[in-house]
């Protein structure tokens, strides 16, 4: 697994730079498909997919996917933030290659274990498919890009989880710092 | 005039423009370092800012950018997806958000980029999000009452707050830029870091000149509709070009004539009651927005305003003059006029000129035709906006 152990990742970007850039292509997205950048909702339509196939009748008899067939016609894996989110993976891939930063590793603050860390990931992320549902979307969809388009809701969502962030950011430490 | 999809770019094509513009999505947060949760995290517990820094430059770049676009006319913000906002459910899905954040160390986005890179923490992650989603749908009718409650539209953040765009921009990049100085205290304090946090070196002079203009600019790109519906016509000194009654009625009884396009612009009741020929319906909205524009864009055509009365007309020529339209005229004297002289033309019989006599034998053809050309009309118009909002969000 470490054959780069001899080299060395390349530094990150500059902070203002990125985000820069980010800002831009951001800009870009709206101007060219009229909507912003997201990634939970993505997720949102593997899980539906995924029901869909394993059991049709449940999706069928369920509320919550007959909404999301009524709304989204097809496939849910025909879906924009299907495609612009496996774009992610290769991106992000990519970018790993070019900076030496390909590698399988966990990573836990130094107090933590690999217990605490596979829990809290696993959990952290239950409550992300959560909060981005009541949410109407995530950091990417509802935050930055209602901030771009300046969306009440999007500004909300964006201070909630901030603030949600620093509330509740004391009682996690341990696992941190 | 944006967005390009669905008319420049196809429904299809756009999964690849999707493709295209996640590559880069994911390549700037994994350059940016979004690809670690240590670094995430760091914002909480206050060793590292980069994602407060990366995430208000990027928002305030591209508020500033969408901003722009808009006052230019490049872009149709009535067609940009806005979310929605449910404020209780916007409230504690946050909540429960940011709880996850420091719980799990990602959000999504940031989770797909880790996975990409090996991370083992990200893919479990991703699958606790799937769970999590899951559960959701599974408990969709415990949900749905506060998914649902306080349903307040898709507002706009400065009419919530009742502030101008301009002032709320200003003051969010305001915001953002102090946060940056401060954060960068409060960094250099956690991490015993002696080096004060920002230096009088030209990366930091031009960085803050740099955020200075960007704040500054959220003036020069004010909401361009309520700024235009605020034109003063004497001050701005706009010349609108009339066209007077007679060759309007000229026109409008000429068959071969395809130039004129009357733009009508009174209320639904009164253009029921009576239409011209050869006219559409719009509303003051309709100039702002990307369907009608095309109508009003077509070349050769003369386009005549007409409103409740001239000045109004005037007032609506004058805007649309201002958003770049050309060949745009107002009825002299407007409706008011043409009805007397014309529609309601009394007969005379005593010229001092020609011309007058000329005319008063045209007023009275004319006087006999139009009213049956206006029975017949047929109504069109207002311009219905054919597009809806792109469907966007999560």
């Amino acid at each position: 697994m470490n054959l780069e152990h001899n080299n060395q990742p390349a530094p990150y970007m500059n902070s203002y730079l990125a985000g820069a850039l980010l800002g831009i292509l951001l800009i870009a997205t709206i101007y060219i498909t009229g909507r912003g950048l997201g990634a939970s909702g993505a997720i949102k339509s593997y899980a539906v997919a995924t029901v869909e196939t394993v059991t049709p009748t449940h999706a069928e008899n369920t509320k919550f996917y007959k909404e999301y067939s009524k709304e989204h016609s097809g496939s849910p894996l025909m879906n924009w933030l299907v495609f612009e989110v496996t774009g992610v993976l290769i991106g992000a891939f990519l970018s790993g290659l070019i900076a030496n930063r390909l590698n399988f590793k966990m990573e836990m603050g130094p107090n933590s274990t690999s217990k605490i860390r596979i829990a809290g990931a696993l959990i952290g992320g239950i409550l992300w498919g959560i909060g981005s549902q009541l949410g109407r979307g995530c950091t990417s969809g509802a935050a930055l890009s209602g901030l771009a388009v300046l969306s009440t809701g999007g500004i909300l969502t964006m201070m909630a989880i901030f603030a949600g962030a620093y509330i509740f950011a004391y009682f996690f430490r341990k696992m941190w710092i | 005039m944006g967005p390009l999809v669905p008319d420049i770019i196809s429904t299809n094509l756009n999964y690849i423009v999707a493709l295209v513009l996640g590559i880069f999505f994911g390549a700037i947060l994994e350059q940016a370092g979004f690809s670690t949760s240590k670094k995430l995290v760091g914002l909480f517990y206050g060793y590292d800012f980069t994602v407060l820094r990366v995430f208000f430059t990027a928002g305030v770049v591209a508020m500033i950018g969408v901003m722009g676009l808009s006052y230019f006319g490049l872009l149709d913000i009535n067609l940009v997806y806005i979310n929605p906002t449910f404020f209780w459910s916007a409230v504690v899905g946050g909540v429960i958000m940011g709880l996850g954040f420091v719980v799990g160390g990602f959000c999504p986005g940031t989770s797909v980029c880790a996975a990409a890179i090996g991370k083992i923490d990200a893919m479990i992650f991703i699958a606790g999000a799937f769970i999590g989603v899951l559960i959701f749908g599974e408990g969709y009718e415990m949900f749905e009452p506060l998914y649902k409650a306080t349903n307040w539209g898709a507002p706009r953040i400065f009419d919530s707050l009742g502030l101008s765009q301009s002032v709320f921009a200003f003051l969010m990049t305001s915001v953002a830029l102090f946060a940056f100085w401060m954060t960068s205290i409060i960094e250099n304090k956690v991490n015993k870091v002696s080096k004060p946090p920002i230096r009088f070196t030209p990366y930091y002079v031009s960085l803050g000149v740099l955020g200075l203009v960007i704040a500054l600019s959220a003036f020069a790109f004010p909401d361009r509709k309520s700024d235009l519906l605020e034109l003063n016509l004497q001050s701005e000194n706009i010349k609108i070009d009339k066209m007077s009654v007679d060759e309007f009625a000229y026109r409008i009884m000429d068959e071969y004539d395809n130039k004129l396009q009357v733009i009508d612009f009174r209320k639904d009741k009164e253009f029921k009651k009576m239409s011209l020929p050869k006219s559409t319906q719009f509303t003051i909205d309709n100039l702002f927005e990307k369907e009608p524009n095309r109508l009003l864009a077509l070349k050769h055509k003369i386009n005549v305003f007409i409103a409740e009365d001239e000045a109004t007309a005037i007032k609506y020529a004058a805007i649309a003059k201002e958003l770049g339209y050309k060949r745009i005229k107002v009825l002299d004297g407007g409706l008011d006029k043409f009805k007397q002289e014309i529609l309601n033309y009394q007969i005379k019989n005593v010229f001092n000129s020609v011309d007058e006599e000329n005319t008063n034998r045209f007023r009275l053809k004319a006087k006999e035709i139009i009213p049956v050309m206006i029975s017949q009309n047929k109504i069109s118009g207002p311009v219905v906006k054919k597009q809806k909002r792109v469907v966007g969000g999560c």
